[in-house]
């Protein structure tokens, strides 16, 4: 019960926001002309009620699980890994390139091979601005930042250009990945993919790492205070590396994912933004490996759902964006959240001068 | 008519009660001094009559009349001045010009600063102030940037002086002059108060002494019908040590070498030039200084938190390239600032008593920590070393700065290191805690652990040391040993003097 309650209580803030977030964008809508709950309401309806579409939304919500656990394990360590965008791209990159050129794999072998191979993509990729930062201090919003640009033009010349197209097609893609390749459908006539239980199993995965391995506690305490950890003999740059490693590692399976289990090939232009959403993700799970879930849920069920919403009520797909936008200036002003609804501030945290003046000794 | 007089002052932080009905009267032409441990409730007394912090209930009543002081503007106008712990000054600019600052005169939209330099040199001339107006604050030292702010609350018509912790950051020379100083304040008639938790300087310069204890006055009395015992009994509200009891030193082998040691400051200025120091086991070794003369790059240098030119010897291996982790397998290390290096605020006390040692059995098997075998000792440590805590579990940043310290003073101790760097290891904390520190410092040094003590309290270095090194501008002045432990010689050396 008290579990609960504690969970209740981490939880209120960010689902404060969330609700926060969609009477702005109902704003939005209505000074659109259009009507707020009409567009609610098909939103529902195209993320759960259409045919397939439950199934559709947990394919949407699968790459946000992985990405939001990469930018959380960031946050962790103090770090803001925005570059998950383009360690997605290296991830599909890597992962197409295993699941179409090697012929006459087993599944059993050559799904976990093209699925290594993605981490392995996105793991290097991150490591780039982990050792830039560790070595030299550059700091990784800037250089994530200009290697998601560099990630995009360099699909965009292996696919158009280069080695990876398919000579045959009359579209700029990379050619199908090999059978043996593809994810496992989970239910007959759907797309569902086994991508999900391998997105739920990173859950608990993460959090082990997080809170029980010493991994973990390192990556903390580097997020906590840097000096302290420092001091206590922990080596903070390598930390940093590791971090953006394993960061990388969770985005570029991501990648590898949505080619092996929905696509089956790469188009040139491929995310469309699933690196930059989780960002939010990550923010309104407040970093908790558990809180992903749902979030990576909503997201999902969003962006599933707002084609539909397009569709019935002419409101713009985009409207998503500014729900998420809102979403994510509520999650992080909690204390203008806290004030909108009159919540009371727990005391657990005590200001510096109670903490000093006035603890007993 | 008493220059001041508080009735039944309340402020509570949340559920904390720091100040519980204080009552409390100066007179004019009165040092009165206000005593207490940290967290007593002294400073937010004084921050009530400050107007840095609004009381819940209370009245006060300033030269006779009712006041309510709202903000800092309306306590200086009315003349009551504060001298904080930390200084309000702005480096660059002169000392007149800090003076003057928020109250200049001006000419035509032009700032008058030479009837301001008059008006300090007057002051300075009066009060036994010296310091040049001219001069930039940031060449000043501590002692005369403390003049500055006295300074400035007297160019500001202070009448009532409050002075926080003034004496923590000073030479024992510059103590005396301070204490002029403060003698001709009063002779002007002007009241001061003074805050401190140091009971021989209460007995040289209070005239009336007021004991805080958990937010209560507890007593009031005068040097003549008091003593240190009683002072530090009523603080506390129990007898305490006051003299650190240990038995002459049985130095063994030399655990600890320093040799030609040159480090750097943040800003790439030698702050350590050529420092040889040996650190025998069983014996405690002190390293007297002003703060910034090099003690913080000496000891991060030690500990592999800087790079360094020299050699450094820990246990009889050269670790003078060795990383931090692995300096740390046999030397301890309680760093000066606690809260920045000392304790991670936002874990639990059970993390950060593992904190060097979270990945070395038993609190860890490989990769996975051992949960249990961390809370047990946790919850041992707590115990043992009497932490204030409700659970391990609790976050470190809910403990006061006494439990905090305890935590790191518990946590280097606790593993048996051959080796002790101890900077400032009671910073900040009570005098119950401090007695207990160093009682557990000295049983260790009593079993053969080698510590290199780094204090600016000098009544520390002289009260634990065998040995005292006084540094001084990133050098050691000289290394004294028995008979040759006296005070005043160190303070000269402390000042470069000798």
């Amino acid at each position: 019960m008290r579990l609960v309650l504690h969970w209740l209580r981490q939880a209120l803030v960010p689902l404060l926001s969330v609700i926060c977030g969609f009477i702005v964008a109902g704003f939005a809508v209505f000074l659109s002309g259009a009507n707020p709950v009409d567009a609610l309401v098909a939103l529902f309806q195209g993320a759960f009620l259409e045919r397939n579409s439950v199934s559709e939304t947990l394919i949407a919500t699968i790459p946000y699980i992985f990405l939001g656990l990469a930018v959380a394990i960031g946050f962790k360590a103090g770090l803001f890994n925005i570059g998950a965008e383009g360690q997605f791209y290296l991830g599909a990159i890597a992962g197409t390139y295993v699941g179409y050129s090697l012929h006459g794999l087993p599944a059993i072998v050559h799904i976990p091979l093209a699925v290594a191979a993605g981490m392995l993509g996105g793991l290097g990729y991150a490591v780039i601005p982990g050792v830039l930062k560790a070595r030299f201090g550059a700091h990784e919003v800037i250089t994530t930042i200009m290697l998601n640009h560099i990630a995009l033009a360099v699909s965009d010349y292996l696919i158009n250009r280069g080695p990876m197209g398919d000579p045959h097609a009359s579209a700029p893609k990379t050619p199908f990945i090999q059978h043996s390749a593809e994810l496992p459908i989970l239910i007959p006539n759907a797309r569902l993919h086994l991508g999900l239980l391998l997105a739920l199993a990173a859950v608990p995965i993460v959090w082990f790492l997080i809170e029980r391995t010493t991994v973990g506690f390192r990556l903390r305490a580097v997020g906590l205070n840097q000096t302290a950890a420092r001091a206590a003999g922990i080596s903070v740059g390598w930390t940093i590396v590791l971090v953006m490693a394993m960061s990388g590692a969770l985005a570029g399976l991501a990648g590898a994912d949505e080619v092996l289990g929905v696509s089956h090939f790469m188009p040139p232009t491929f995310s469309v933004g699933y690196g930059f959403d989780s960002i939010a993700v990550a923010l309104v799970a407040r970093s908790n490996p558990w809180g992903i879930v749902p979030a990576a849920f909503l997201f999902g069920s969003m962006r599933s759902g707002a084609g539909f919403m397009q569709l019935q009520t002419q409101v713009s797909a985009d409207l998503i964006s500014v729900v998420q936008a809102t979403v994510i200036i509520f999650v992080a002003a909690p204390v203008m959240v806290r004030w909108l609804f009159r919540l009371r501030e727990r005391p657990a945290i005590p200001t510096p001068l109670a903490a000093q003046e006035g603890a007993a000794v | 008519m008493p220059a001041l007089e508080l009735r039944g002052i309340v402020k509570t932080f949340g559920g904390l009660r720091a100040n519980d009905g204080v009552d409390l009267v100066v007179q004019w032409g009165e040092v009165h001094a206000l005593l207490g441990e940290n967290g007593a409730g002294k400073s937010t007394l004084m921050n009530v009559v400050y107007g840095l912090q609004s009381p819940d209930a209370g009245e006060i009543v300033y030269d006779g009349q009712p006041v309510v002081i709202r903000r800092p503007e309306d306590a200086i106008r009315r003349g009551i001045g504060m001298v904080h712990q930390h200084f309000m000054l702005i480096p660059p600019l002169t000392v007149a010009e800090n003076v003057v600052l928020g109250h200049e005169s001006a000419r035509g939209g032009m700032m008058d600063l030479t009837a301001a330099g008059q008006m300090v040199s007057e002051l300075s001339h009066r009060y036994g102030l010296e310091v040049d107006p001219r001069a930039r604050v940031r060449d000043l030292s501590v002692g005369l940037q403390q003049r500055v702010e006295i300074l400035k609350a007297l160019y500001r018509g202070a009448r009532l002086l409050i002075l926080d912790e003034p004496t923590a950051v000073l030479t024992p020379q510059e103590i005396d002059r301070l204490f002029e100083i403060v003698s001709n304040l009063k002779a002007e008639g002007k009241a001061v108060i003074f805050i401190t938790h140091k009971l021989a300087e209460v007995m040289r310069i209070a005239d009336q002494i007021t004991v805080m204890r958990r937010g209560k006055v507890v007593a009031t009395t005068t040097p003549a019908e008091s003593s240190p015992p009683d002072l530090a009994r009523l603080m506390v509200g129990r007898p305490v040590l006051l003299r650190v009891e240990k038995g002459p030193a049985h130095p063994g082998d030399v655990l600890l070498e320093v040799e030609a040691l040159k480090v750097e400051d943040d800003l790439h200025h030698p702050a350590v030039e050529g420092v040889d120091l040996q650190v025998r086991a069983g014996e405690i070794l002190g390293v007297a200084g002003v703060e910034g003369n090099g003690q913080r790059e000496l000891v991060e240098a030690i500990v592999g938190l800087r790079p360094a030119k020299g050699r450094v010897t820990i246990a009889g291996r050269d670790m003078s390239h060795a990383t931090t982790h692995r300096r740390l397998k046999d030397l301890s290390h309680i760093p000066a600032d606690r809260q920045q290096m000392g304790v991670i605020l936002d874990m639990s006390i059970a993390d950060n008593l593992v904190l060097p040692d979270f990945d070395r059995p038993p609190f860890a098997h490989w990769l996975i920590r051992a949960l249990d075998s961390i809370r047990a000792f946790a919850a041992r440590i707590i115990k043992e070393y009497d932490i204030r805590a409700e659970r391990p579990e609790q976050r470190t940043g809910s403990l006061s700065g006494g439990n905090q310290q305890k935590v790191v003073v518990a946590r280097e101790l606790a593993t048996d290191p051959k080796i002790l760097i101890a900077a400032q290891p009671t910073r900040g904390v009570d005098v119950g805690s401090i007695e207990f520190i160093h009682r557990r410092i000295v049983e260790q040094r009593d079993r053969g652990l080698a510590v290199l003590l780094v204090s600016s309290e000098l009544d520390e270095v002289l009260s634990l040391s065998d040995r005292v090194a006084v540094i001084y501008r990133g050098q050691i002045a000289a290394v004294l040993e028995g008979e040759a432990i006296d005070r005043e010689h160190i303070g000269l050396l402390m000042a470069g003097a000798a």
